[in-house]
């Protein structure tokens, strides 16, 4: 019965209850798009260190986790390599570089020097990972792929500014692996000699005494359970840096916990509006058919009937307009261009439209409460 | 043959103390199956409160209500709405039909609340808006009728699940006097083929030339009952052409929906 009346009254007034399935699918879409763009600014701003084979990332002392700012040189990298636990050790340097490709803007990126072999080098899925720590190579993040059209076997033309002038060098590219941003570029891997050509260290970033100086070190352990002792001792053993784990590290970069957290916030105050607008639909419908709700009352529709009837049609243009919106949201994705930041991502969608089918019935819930204080006196005109 | 409704002492004060007004002053009255009442009176004379309680939507403060001899005081507020559905029949003055429901299916619904919507009971909700002229608007939505239309699907919606008692709250108060005839003598010749009993609330009293028995209110008590026929003729001939009660009220808005205590 109550489904009956339900659906008869959504079908009497298709474009009315359609008008609310399409603001609860624009609600939707605003939702997966936040969610989307965050997950897309997110992973660009964390994907190497969150996916780097290493437990933990070892930054300067007192430099605020920042990779720009950190400085280790070699003799701190051995030392670090001596630590009992330490399975294998890698240095990484980061830089930002464009890379030329004819007839289109060039593409500034993460430029890592690594070590072949060690800890800090990505495995290429396609092509062979980094040879010689000298060799004129590189190794390229998918979505730099995805960018360009370049592939293995090709060359890399890498701008770099040196001082006040620009350098260019071609690579060969000998590899491709999966998606490894840092700071919303995509990252390109080459051996670290060829990194210190690309991007030579003035004496002062070499401390004065000429040795190789990295941003940051990869570290390998021997068991991964001892994350924190390991870190401890690292700092303690060496002495001067800090060591982290990989989420402590990608979340100090700068502003990315700034950028997620007003994200979130956007997220929530859309869930919110998705709340007020369902609620104060059904708010609004229930007040003006209260004589009517009044009616079915008196000749005998009890409040189960009249409450399940709502909470029908609310779950049911939810669940409608949240279709419409994911939908619309995915064929809308496909047509963006690769270099916006915009990844959905099986989890972000399905906890989206979880919290999605949540908030019509939170919404709807004031006016079922205001249809069970109908009286079925309204009938007679004897209650308001 | 026992009676179908039955009003003891029954008695409505709305507030207390000071501010206590009393609606429905100790009426007693019955009726019996197949038996057509013209419940009648001036504003405020407590017609539509004593019509609330009949129809168990509002509890009496002191006496009893019987519908076939099931005492409404003693149903649980559940189980009253149950009974509602299921022995009371109900014409109300407006928002009587679901909008969004064709009249046949308008009709329909007193036999789904009840759970008894079959082939059979189809084929009478056809029959009974045939019977009431209304065999090609049996899919015509309730803003698609006139007011006549809407009032007549009402008594076949008010018949179709054979209740003990029907109620009608001002049936032709939005209908021009032909209409208003023709759906009251419809709605007579109905109650009494079916043998249900029929109370008609009306501030029209041209109206009670179709009923049996005339029962007055006056200030929440009842002054008067009218059961001789010449009686009620007279009555409803003097009133051709005024609307005029004998009490001299003026009665041509009778509103009785005041803020659930104006009766």
């Amino acid at each position: 019965m109550a489904f009956y009346l339900s659906f008869k009254e959504i079908g009497h007034s298709k474009g009315r209850y359609l008008l609310i399935a399409m603001i609860v699918a624009l609600i939707t879409t605003l939702v997966l798009f936040i969610a989307a763009l965050s997950e897309g600014l997110g992973s660009g701003n964390r994907e190497y260190l969150e996916k780097l084979n290493g437990e933990l990332v070892v930054f300067q002392e007192n430099v605020d986790l920042s990779i720009g700012a950190s400085r280790i040189g070699r003799s701190k990298l051995n030392a670090i390599r001596r630590v009992e636990g330490v399975a294998d050790a890698g240095q990484v340097a980061n830089s930002s570089v464009s890379v030329i490709v004819p007839g289109r803007d060039p593409i500034d990126v993460s430029l890592f020097g690594v070590e072949p072999g060690r800890p800090g080098e990505p495995p290429a899925f396609e092509g062979r990972n980094l040879g010689r720590a000298r060799a004129n190579e590189v190794v390229i993040d998918e979505r730099l792929v995805r960018l360009t059209g370049l592939a293995v076997g090709d060359t890399l033309t890498v701008r770099s500014i040196q001082g006040t002038k620009e350098e260019f060098y071609d690579l060969a590219i000998v590899g491709a692996t999966d998606g490894r941003a840092y700071f919303i570029q995509p990252g390109i891997f080459v051996p670290y000699l060829t990194f210190e050509k690309v991007k030579p260290q003035g004496e002062n970033e070499r401390g004065g005494n000429g040795e190789y100086v990295s941003n940051i070190v990869a570290v390998k352990l021997d068991d991964p359970a001892q994350i924190d002792v390991m870190a401890e001792r690292l700092e303690t053993v060496v002495g001067g840096i800090e060591a982290v784990d990989r989420k402590t590290a990608y979340e100090a970069a700068p502003g990315y916990s700034a950028q997620m957290s007003t994200l979130s916030t956007q997220r929530y105050f859309t869930f919110l509006i998705g709340v007020l607008v369902v609620g104060g639909f059904f708010q609004i419908q229930t007040l003006q058919k209260v004589a009517q709700v009044g009616m079915l009352k008196a000749i005998g529709a009890s409040n189960r009937t009249v409450a399940l009837s709502a909470i029908a049609q609310i779950v049911t243009l939810n669940a409608l307009g949240v279709a419409l919106g994911t939908a619309g949201s995915l064929a809308l994705s496909l047509t963006f261009p690769p270099a916006v930041p915009i990844t959905f991502t099986g989890d972000a969608v399905a906890s989206a439209v979880i919290a999605l089918m949540v908030i019509g019935p939170v919404g709807g819930l004031v006016s079922v409460f205001l249809l069970l204080r109908v009286e079925p006196l309204v009938a007679l005109g004897l209650a308001q | 043959m026992s009676e179908a409704l039955r009003a003891d002492v029954v008695t409505k004060v709305y507030g207390q103390g000071a501010n206590a007004v009393t609606a429905v002053n100790q009426v007693s009255f019955s009726i019996m199956p197949g038996e057509f009442v013209a419940l009648v009176g001036p504003s405020g004379s407590g017609k539509t409160t004593l019509l609330a309680m009949l129809a168990g939507l509002l509890s009496p403060s002191d006496g009893e209500i019987l519908i076939g001899g099931e005492p409404l005081g003693e149903l649980s507020e559940a189980e009253r709405t149950r009974f509602r559905g299921r022995a009371i029949g109900f014409s109300f003055q407006s928002n009587n039909l679901v909008p969004y429901l064709t009249a046949l299916e308008n009709v329909e619904l007193m036999l789904r609340l009840n759970g008894k919507l079959d082939r059979a009971g189809r084929v009478r909700s056809r029959e009974l808006l045939e019977r009431l002229g209304l065999a090609d608007r049996m899919r015509a939505y309730p803003g698609q009728l006139s007011g006549g239309q809407q009032q007549r699907v009402a008594i076949a919606r008010a018949l179709i699940h054979q209740p003990s008692v029907v109620l009608a709250d001002e049936p032709t108060a939005s209908l021009d006097t032909e209409r208003a005839y023709q759906v009251v003598e419809t709605f007579a010749h109905l109650i009494h083929e079916q043998e249900r009993a029929g109370i008609m609330v009306t501030h029209d009293l041209r109206m009670v030339k179709y009923v049996d028995r005339v029962i007055q209110m006056m200030d929440g008590r009842l002054s008067q009952i009218i059961s001789d026929r010449a009686e009620i003729d007279a009555l409803a001939a003097m009133q051709s052409g005024s609307v005029e009660t004998p009490a001299g009220a003026t009665q041509a808005e009778d509103g009785d929906n005041g803020n659930g205590g104006g009766t």
